[in-house]
């Protein structure tokens, strides 16, 4: 216990390398969502087929064999090499953004008939139809399963560390275990209790979002989004 | 010096499909923890046991919400100290196997969930003992309709193996690595190594959906 002082400050100063990566994977995997997402439901079967090749080339294989490939074979094809944060930072986003398509597609598509028909009806054209009437629903369809996915990707960073990023996981490995190697069981207690915390930040904020897009769409939030925006209430105001 | 050495290639074919054989065997028996103690999970927390309950719940939220690789390394490094020493195999197996357990055991849970509450009621009117309401009537009919659920956690399984490597087990891409080290090439062994990933990992997530096809259909 006499280390814990020491043990913390080491593994707080891998949070911002943690925290980075994810917020950078997710703003990636949001993007690549929605691209590939929508490209995914194109009427062009040439856009169809290329973004089925890297949904399903990325779901198929590791992510560890995905992040050595950018990171030792890339370099070699291109005469590159990113820093090890960048190119954790892309793998992150393009692995999880193949599922986060597949999560645009599934919400798109489960928007009932009836609406489209609706907006057809209302002379609304196909941009407008989107964005004012098919997008809106989806989007709160979506919000759970990218909380799981963006959870998902958090506990991904933790990869980084085979490429010498300095994120809390190899804070603990390469820095505390060799100096503090009897105190394993503190080291990787506050490990985990990191990741918690951050976890928790995660559905905290996804779950306001999506109390905010339910109410937009004039809906009851589903229980546990109104616990969330109970719990942050006096924070926020 | 060519960008892809197709002699090279195929002298590293056959190390790498060994290796491969490490993979699948740590996939396999650690869905056999997996699988089963998920089932244990799920079932355990049915019953509603006080403290147990709440302490299987935390057990769950906390492993779900940490990386894999952090609770290998605990795995690995802290149950020596309580004297409990055990390979980076067993390590591997034992730690995706608890990993993908909370997962399996929300599966289960819905799918004992998604039982009539006629069936339980059935159950009670025929006085049938606990043992034989869960082995006899509700398991036999959650667990076929999970299948494709549990099958996406297996495939999921392979493709985490490779995080082993930070403890030393010799599994395709570790072994990638080290071939890589000895020649200084890199391409051939870390594309290979990709490409043998989605061999498997695509026909088996094809099956899945066939069978989830065939069930949605039914």
């Amino acid at each position: 216990m006499d280390n814990l002082p020491q043990i913390v400050s080491v593994l707080g100063d891998g949070i911002p390398e943690t925290v980075i990566a994810t917020l950078g994977g997710v703003l990636l995997t949001i993007v690549l969502s929605f691209g590939a997402g929508l490209l995914l439901l194109s009427p062009s079967r040439t856009a169809r087929g290329v973004t089925r090749v890297y949904v399903e080339g990325f779901r198929g294989t590791s992510e560890v064999v995905q992040l050595f490939w950018i990171y030792f074979v890339l370099p070699v094809l291109v005469g590159f090499q990113l820093l090890p944060l960048f190119a954790g930072i892309v793998v992150l986003g393009l692995n999880h953004g193949a599922y986060g398509a597949e999560i645009v597609r599934g919400a798109i598509q489960s928007v009932p008939r009836a609406q489209y028909e609706g907006a057809i009806a209302l002379s609304l054209s196909p941009a407008q139809r989107m964005r004012r009437v098919i997008f809106p629903q989806a989007f709160v369809e979506m919000l759970p399963p990218f909380n799981n996915l963006f959870i998902q990707l958090l506990k991904s960073t933790a990869i980084l560390a085979l490429i010498t990023v300095p994120e809390v996981t190899r804070q603990a490995r390469e820095v505390l275990i060799p100096n503090y190697g009897s105190d394993t069981l503190l080291i990787f207690g506050v490990t985990f209790v990191i990741y918690l915390i951050l976890a928790a930040l995660i559905t905290l904020g996804m779950r306001l979002l999506e109390r905010a897009a339910s109410a937009r769409l004039g809906r009851r939030p589903s229980r546990a989004a109104r616990l969330a925006a109970k719990a942050t209430a006096g924070v926020a105001s | 010096m060519p960008l892809w050495d197709w002699n090279y290639a195929f002298d590293i074919l056959p190390d790498l499909v060994l290796a491969l054989v490490t993979t699948i065997e740590i996939t396999l028996l650690g869905s056999v923890v997996a699988l089963l103690l998920g089932l244990v999970f799920a079932v355990l927390r049915r019953l509603h046991i006080p403290v147990l309950d709440q302490v299987l719940w935390a057990f769950i939220e906390v492993v779900r919400s940490t990386p894999l690789l952090v609770q290998v390394f605990f795995l690995f490094f802290v149950l020596p100290q309580f004297g409990i020493t055990l390979s980076a195999f067993v390590v591997g197996v034992v730690g995706l196997g608890i990993h993908y357990a909370t997962y399996t055991s929300e599966v289960y849970r819905a799918g004992i969930d998604a039982i009539p509450k006629g069936q339980w009621e059935a159950c009670t009117a025929l006085s049938l003992p606990r043992l034989r309401v869960w082995t006899g009537v509700i398991l036999p009919q959650a667990v076929p309709r999970v299948l494709p659920a549990l099958g996406n956690y297996v495939i999921s399984m392979f493709k985490e193996v490779p995080l082993l490597l930070a403890i030393g087990v010799v599994e395709v891409v570790n072994e990638a690595r080290e071939i890589g080290s000895l020649t200084f090439r890199y391409t051939e062994p870390y594309t290979i190594a990709g490409l043998l990933f989605l061999l498997l990992s695509y026909p088996a997530s094809m099956l899945v959906r066939r069978l989830e096809r065939r069930r949605a259909a039914a």
